[in-house]
């Protein structure tokens, strides 16, 4: 799949606010006053950024309230509809804390179960799509409410949350890429059940339905980035997980150790995230003879 | 709504039958030519003139190559359109309600003025039947001809979809397969017409039917005849061949 820059964006931005917005609601972190304006408007900020980058995606961003029509149905609505419930409904939390600087509970953990739902609706786009073996599994989940979280605890400056969450969500990366590796031999389809052709003998592409590119290659056909996987791989773990984390073991705990652990963390998760779309491939090549 | 409905009155689909396609592509031309002054936004071209010319289709051939074992191998010709699933993921992913299926005769359709031209729709179809068109950036997709089958403005003959239509070679053919009595029905069920990718549980409604098997030509081995004959060789080749085996 074609690793949208905006899509990243999102997906990270908007990951590690919601995780913030968790752990405020909760009262892990309970700022009043500046404090607490600083962070719930790093929380808000982060997560709209991320909708916002998400909305540049879109064809016809100024359709874009049309989205919230069908959450019976469509993981995306849900996640528009779960988003906005969740700024909606932490509000009054954050406001009281900022200004009155008395926290309000039932609207904290109300606003903190609606976070937490709507980063697993995020992971829900991608998880339901069978046409993509490798996200089309229960492994996925985790990955993205792990990083969402061991983010929002890293802006939180919770040190213990954040490593402990952060050495999960390793472990949750890690077996997301083994399983997925066999995802799409095991999900069965190839060339020959593709076409119908495969109780005949060996199916190959012939001749393309055409000499040039087409909107399905650019989206969904993306075999450039694959080759550097492995280093990816390292790299990804290696920023978002292990320096963070020998980080907050070795420095001593302060702001500044928290913050270098947190941009290490999301770069980490930008590289996660890339490989996520790059390494995917959907079925729809095996028409074209390419994966 | 993007939920699927439980089932519909009709199923209206297409018969592909591979053994009698040609592969000439007038199927992919009739079908932009109608699509693009017709029903919804057109389907636009990008570099129509220049170095590296792409459009929206909503109908493309593909030609595969089936290596046989003993046998000599077979070019197919492979026309890939919406197959108008009964269980269609495209549907129920969209946000907005744009992607639906009707509840009367099956046909999977957008609507375009609903359309935030998000792509998920595209990513959930493992066949590749939707393109966003890059001008409009709306989801584009087989109409199945909408616009044609119930137009009472045309000539009968001419109220089915645009690629059926033009195909020189009967290859397409276009009705319902609710009916078990119906012209595709009989065909798939006579010719084993089968399904795309079934193990993708999406249930197509489009049918393809398989080559026939092909006459087998009662000769000697004729590949082996491409082997250099050395043992036959006579003469002075035979003698060079016979001395430099012994050496």
């Amino acid at each position: 799949m074609h690793p949208a820059p905006s899509l990243i964006l999102f997906t990270v931005l908007s990951g590690t606010g919601f995780g913030l917005l968790v752990w405020l609601g909760l009262g892990l972190a309970a700022p009043v006053g500046v404090a607490a304006f600083m962070l719930f408007g790093l929380g808000y900020a982060l997560s709209g950024a991320g909708l916002i980058a998400a909305a540049f995606h879109l064809g016809h961003p100024e359709r874009a309230l049309k989205a919230f029509t069908q959450w019976r149905s469509s993981w995306l609505s849900r996640e528009a509809v779960l988003a906005s419930a969740t700024m909606a409904i932490m509000a009054p939390h954050a406001a009281s804390s900022v200004f009155a600087g008395t926290p309000l509970p039932l609207f904290g953990w109300l606003g903190a179960v609606l976070a937490l739902v709507t980063i697993f609706a995020t992971a829900m786009i991608y998880t339901q799509i069978k046409a993509v073996p490798r996200w089309r599994h229960w492994s996925t989940p985790p990955v993205f409410v792990l990083a969402a979280l061991a983010g929002g605890a890293l802006l939180a400056a919770q040190s213990t949350l954040a490593l402990l969450l952060m050495l999960a969500l390793g472990v949750a990366m890690v077996t997301h890429w083994v399983i997925g590796d066999r995802q799409f031999t095991e999900a069965g389809s190839d060339t020959g059940t593709a076409t119908g052709l495969g109780g005949l003998g060996k199916v190959r592409l012939l001749e393309p339905p055409h000499s040039g590119r087409n909107y399905l290659l650019r989206e969904m056909v993306h075999v450039v980035g694959r080759k550097h996987a492995y280093k990816l791989r390292i790299i990804a773990l290696a920023t978002g997980v292990l320096i963070p984390v020998a980080l907050l073991l070795i420095l001593p705990l302060g702001y500044a150790t928290i913050a270098l652990a947190l941009i290490l963390h999301l770069a980490g998760m930008a590289a996660q995230r890339w490989l996520f779309f790059a390494e995917a491939e959907h079925v729809v090549g095996l028409y074209y003879g390419k994966r | 709504m993007t939920t699927l409905p439980a089932s519909t009155q009709k199923k209206l689909g297409l018969v592909i039958d591979l053994d009698t396609c040609v592969g000439c592509h007038a199927c992919v031309i009739s079908c932009k030519g109608w699509n693009t002054e017709n029903y919804g936004a057109p389907l636009s071209d990008m570099d129509a003139y220049g170095g590296e010319p792409e459009g929206t289709f909503l109908n493309r051939v593909h030609s595969f190559e089936v290596a046989r074992e003993d046998a000599a191998p077979v070019v197919v010709h492979f026309p890939k359109s919406c197959l108008h699933c009964d269980d269609a993921p495209c549907v129920t992913v969209c946000p907005t309600g744009a992607s639906y299926k009707r509840t009367e005769d099956g046909i999977v359709l957008v609507n375009e003025s609903d359309c935030i031209g998000c792509g998920l729709c595209a990513w959930a179809c493992p066949y590749g039947a939707r393109e966003m068109d890059a001008s409009e950036k709306v989801m584009k997709k087989c109409t199945l001809c909408v616009d044609r089958i119930y137009n009472e403005n045309l000539p009968e003959e001419d109220r089915e979809p645009a690629c059926v239509r033009t195909c020189p070679a009967g290859a397409r053919h276009f009705g319902d397969f609710a009916d078990p009595d119906s012209h595709v029905s009989r065909l798939t069920a006579e010719r084993g017409g089968f399904d795309l990718m079934p193990e993708q549980g999406t249930k197509p409604v489009n049918k393809y039917l398989p080559p026939r098997g092909r006459d087998t030509l009662d000769v000697p081995d004729l590949a082996s005849l491409c082997e250099p004959q050395t043992d036959q060789a006579k003469g002075f080749l035979g003698w060079l061949d016979r001395a430099l085996e012994r050496l």
